[in-house]
Order: C-alpha cells, then structure tokens, then sequence
C-alpha cells in the first residue's frame, strides 16, 4: 500500500483562553494519497479552513492546535521547526484562495510575482525567473503571457488573477495543492474553467488538492474523495459517487436535499429543499456522540 | 494620479530653496563667510547688495543662498533618520505584535510625551555644538508619528489577501515586510516625511537661534537672525530676508506634503476627481 500524502490524525484545534480550549476541530482524521483529489465539504464555521492553515502552519493566536497529528510525506508538520516550515510553504504545499481580487501585491507586476516563487524557492536569478514566469502563465492558459507578466494586478479580471495565483501556487510544482473555496468568488462560466485547470494541471503534474467547498457541485466534478464536515468533525467520508448515491450521515442527507435539482419540480406537486436550521449548533453543548442533535431536519413535504 | 493646486505651489518653493542651494557657489555674488568688508556692514538692499549687508558688511543674499544647503541638508538628513527609525519600529511592532509591540508602543508615547524641542536641546547638550549633531538630535526626536503610522498602517495592511498568501507561499517575514507592506504604505509615511522637513528646518533654525545649532561665521538661517538680533532697528533687512527664506521654505514643504497627501490618499481627496 502507498503511504499517504497527508495524514492526519485525531488533529484538535481551538480558541485559547485562558485556561481551556474552546474546540473548534474535534478529532479529524482524513489522509489524502498522492495525486488525489480531496474534498471537504461543510457550511461556514464547521472548519474546514483553519484545518486548511493548521496544515500550512499558519493558525494565529488565539488559534492553537491542541492535539492529534498532521503528518505531511511521513514528517509531522506540528513539531516542524518554523524554517523547516516556511521551505515547506509554496514549494511543496501551496494554497489558493477564495479572493482573487485582494491576493495579488497590487504594486508589483505579475510577473514579477511569480518570478519570485522561483527566485524564493529554486534560487533561480532574476532573468531566469522571470522567463519560467512567462511559461508559468502560458501553463494556466493565460492568452498573451509575454505581455501579461508586465501587466499589474488591476489590469486583470478576476478570473485571470485567480489563473495567476494558480500559477504561482503551482510554479514550484508542489506535492499538495490547497484550494480554499478557490472560485466562490467568480462568477459561474470562470469558475467552471479555472475548476477545469485546476483539475488538469493537477492530474498533469501529479499534485494531490485538498479542495475546500460549501458547494458540493464543484466537489463532485473535482474531487474523487469528499469529506463532510459539522461542526468541528468529520460526519462521513466516501468516495464522491458513493457519498452523493448513498449518503449515511443525516447532515449529509440534508447538504444534498438543499441543492436544487433540474426538474425537481413539478407544477401540482411541489417539492420543497430540505433547510437546514441556520445558525451552526453551540458547540460548548455538543458532546461527543450528540453532536448533530440540537439542530432539526424539515423533511421536504409534498 | 492629478496633483492639486496646493502640490504644485509647494514644489514650485521646494524647487526654488533647492535651485538655491545647489547652485549657491555659482549664483552667489559673495563668498558668504570671506567677504567681509566692515566698511560696508549694514548697507540697505541695493543693486550690488540685493538683500543689504549684515553687521560685518557680509552680503545677506549670499548667506541666504547658501543657508539654504544648510537648511536642506538638515530637512532631509533628519527626515530619513526619522523614516528609517519610525518605518522600522513601527512596522516590526505592528507585524509581529506581542511584547514587542508593547515595547515600541510605550517608547513611542514617552518620545510624544517630551516636547521635541527640548528633547533635541538636551542631545545637542551632551553632543555638543554642531552640523552632525543637529542632525542626529534632529533626526532622534521626531520619529515617534512616523512610527504610529507605520504601525496602524502594518496592522491594516497584514490583513491584505496578498499579505496572508504570501505567507502561504513561503515568504520569511522580513520578506514580507519589504516586499509587501513597506510598498503599499510607502504613501503616508512619504507624506509624513515631507511634512516633517518643515519641522525640521524650524527647529534647526531655533536651535542654531539658540546658539546651539550651525556655529559662526557659517551661515544658517536660524544663526543669521541670531546675529541680526541687535541690529533689528537700525537694519532690519538683515532679519527679514532669513525670515522670509525660513517662513517660504517650511511653507513650500508644508504645501508639498499636503499636496502629496491629497493625491496619495484618496479618502481625504477633497476635490471630485
């Protein structure tokens, strides 16, 4: 069997107060292999992005990981020297975002951005970076790369930036790309394309992507694994065919029934989406086993 | 990026006490220390005099042309000083926060506490007299606004999406800071050295009124009042002229700075664009 990637295990994290942590990731434990694309689907505030720092060692006070493993190529990250760490960072583990718009220096040209992942990580020199740069852009399908590299990130689009971030966060050809919500902010025919380079490149270059949405649309067409998330843990995990035909979990039941779905709709007979209660359960009441108790299924009613 | 009318007036001054000073050993009729002349001490202005002659009949309009190198070279000498300390304090303790923070914090609210001018009289007593000391006092006392900005600004900027992927992508933190933060506010603190180089010029030109600052016979323009001191009425031009020099240059740099100001900020941008 192949050693996996990314292991972690019984990883907790929290809020530190004064004295007691106030958990907000109970008890994860999720591996991805090599190449593989992992979903984690939950809504706002179930955790799925400070796992996503927790594993690029970037979680700020008050958040501290209070327990469990994140073992990255059989090294455990928690207790990596910041160093060590900060060489891990971009080169084999980079991230994207969901905002585009704001994660580009805006004083600097792209190219010049991306040059200096090369620079940074490789030692390459300026010249020889900034023609790796060209071919970056002109490998996430940027049209006119030469003169795009001169460009400032406000010349671009949003979808063309997000393209650029893509780039830089590929251009060491890391091990583990992690996409934070990366197309929540474009609008849906830009989304499908960089979600198609996303997936692309990927498979091209053999990078695992631990991808991050609420929108398990976009899950099932990238991902071959998806976790659920709520509230702090992890309630199913499967393969994405099996977990959308089969789901176990009643809150996965309920992520499902809240998509609408063509033609779900007839005119006499309506059917309603599933609503999940809104506001994310106290997690101070939650306890080990009861943990999707206080909030209610409404079965859809004809 | 439009500059307003405020800019332009401002440059306009700033080049003119610029043009002064460099080109002072071209323009200058008289040699501003050596040609002194006893029988002409304390000529009204005239054609050969422009500005009159001072107490030892030395040419006032020389003086002011060179005090101008003298007032410059203390404008920019102190306000680099002055960002260099301030960005990096204030950038440090803005990005890393913690003790540190506190640290840079309370030093910066003890240097607001003592009035600058008598904190630079107080270095120039242990330096002693002097160009090089004037600028250190100078360029030790003013920095605490500088780094308050520098500060706020980090602090805003940290949060930027470009900031946080950075350290995504394995920026080191010192990397962060020149690459990324120092850039983006590159803007206020270029203002607030702009808008201190009037500052300084006025407090050169106390100190070396007080007798503390350029020494005699070089010419400065806070000295050159000194030295015009008694002879307010019976020449008052030899007052005046180092006056009006000082009065015009701190205004021109004032003007720039807000200039920079209007057009580098656009939240105070008062003008519709």
């Amino acid at each position: 069997m192949i050693a996996p990637l990314l292991d972690i295990r019984n990883l907790c994290l929290g809020v530190a107060a004064a004295r007691s942590v106030h958990p907000l990731v109970k008890d994860l434990s999720f591996q991805i292999m090599p190449g593989e694309a992992y979903g984690l689907v939950g809504e706002s505030g179930s955790g799925k992005s400070v796992t996503s720092l927790a594993v690029m060692g970037l979680l700020k006070k008050p958040l501290a990981v209070s327990g469990g493993e994140i073992k990255f190529k059989g090294e455990n990250l928690l207790s990596l020297p910041k160093r060590a760490m900060r060489h891990l960072r971009g080169n084999r583990i980079a991230m994207i975002f969901q905002e585009p718009m704001t994660a580009l220096n805006p004083l600097s040209t792209v190219g010049r951005q991306i040059a200096e992942m090369f620079v940074l990580h490789q030692g390459k020199g300026w010249n020889e970076a900034s023609k790796l740069s060209v071919d970056a852009l002109a490998s996430v399908r940027v049209p006119n790369p030469d003169r795009r590299a001169r460009n400032y990130p406000h010349q671009m689009s949003g979808g063309l930036r997000q393209r650029v971030m893509i780039a830089m966060a590929l251009a060491c050809n890391p091990d583990l790309l992690i996409a934070d919500e990366p197309t929540t902010a474009l609008d849906v025919t830009v989304q499908a394309e960089v979600l198609r380079l996303i997936k692309d490149l990927c498979k091209e270059r053999g990078t695992a992507v631990l991808f991050i949405s609420h929108d398990l649309g976009v899950i099932a067409s990238v991902c071959q694994r998806v976790g659920v998330m709520y509230a702090g843990c992890l309630v199913e995990e499967n393969d994405t065919r099996a977990l959308f035909d089969d789901p176990r979990h009643d809150y996965t039941r309920g992520l499902l029934g809240a998509l609408p779905r063509l033609g779900s709709r007839t005119q006499n007979n309506r059917q309603r989406l599933i609503d999940i209660d809104s506001i994310i359960a106290d997690r101070s009441i939650l306890t080990k086993t009861r943990f999707i108790a206080p909030r209610t299924l409404q079965e859809g009613r004809p | 990026m439009r500059f307003g009318l405020n800019f332009w007036l401002g440059a306009a001054l700033t080049a003119l006490v610029v043009l002064a000073g460099v080109l002072a050993p071209w323009i200058a009729p008289f040699d501003p220390v050596l040609d002194a002349d006893l029988m002409n001490s304390e000529l009204p202005p005239d054609l050969t005099f422009w500005f009159g002659t001072d107490g030892q009949g030395r040419d006032v309009y020389s003086r002011i042309l060179y005090g101008a190198q003298i007032s410059l070279t203390v404008g920019i000498v102190s306000q680099v000083i002055n960002s260099v300390i301030g960005v990096t304090l204030g950038m440090t303790a803005g990005f890393w926060g913690g003790w540190w923070d506190d640290l840079v914090n309370g030093l910066t609210n003890v240097m607001l506490a003592i009035p600058s001018l008598i904190f630079a009289l107080a270095v120039m007593a242990v330096l002693g007299p002097g160009l090089p000391s004037l600028l250190i006092a100078l360029g030790l006392t003013n920095w605490s606004w500088t780094c308050r900005i520098a500060r706020s600004s980090t602090l805003s900027l940290k949060s930027q999406g470009y900031v946080q992927a950075a350290q995504t992508l394995g920026y080191a933190d010192l990397r962060i800071m020149f690459t990324q933060i120092l850039p983006n506010m590159m803007g206020p603190i270029l203002v607030m050295a702009t808008l201190g180089m009037g500052a300084a010029v006025l407090s050169e030109a106390a100190l070396s009124f007080l007798g503390l600052g350029i020494q005699p016979p070089f010419p400065s323009w806070g000295s050159m009042l000194t030295d015009a001191r008694q002879l307010i009425r019976i020449a008052p031009w030899v007052a005046v002229f180092p006056g009006l020099a000082i009065f015009l240059s701190v205004l021109g740099f004032n003007l720039l700075g807000d200039g920079l100001r209007d057009s580098l900020d656009p939240h105070m941008r008062t003008r519709k664009p």
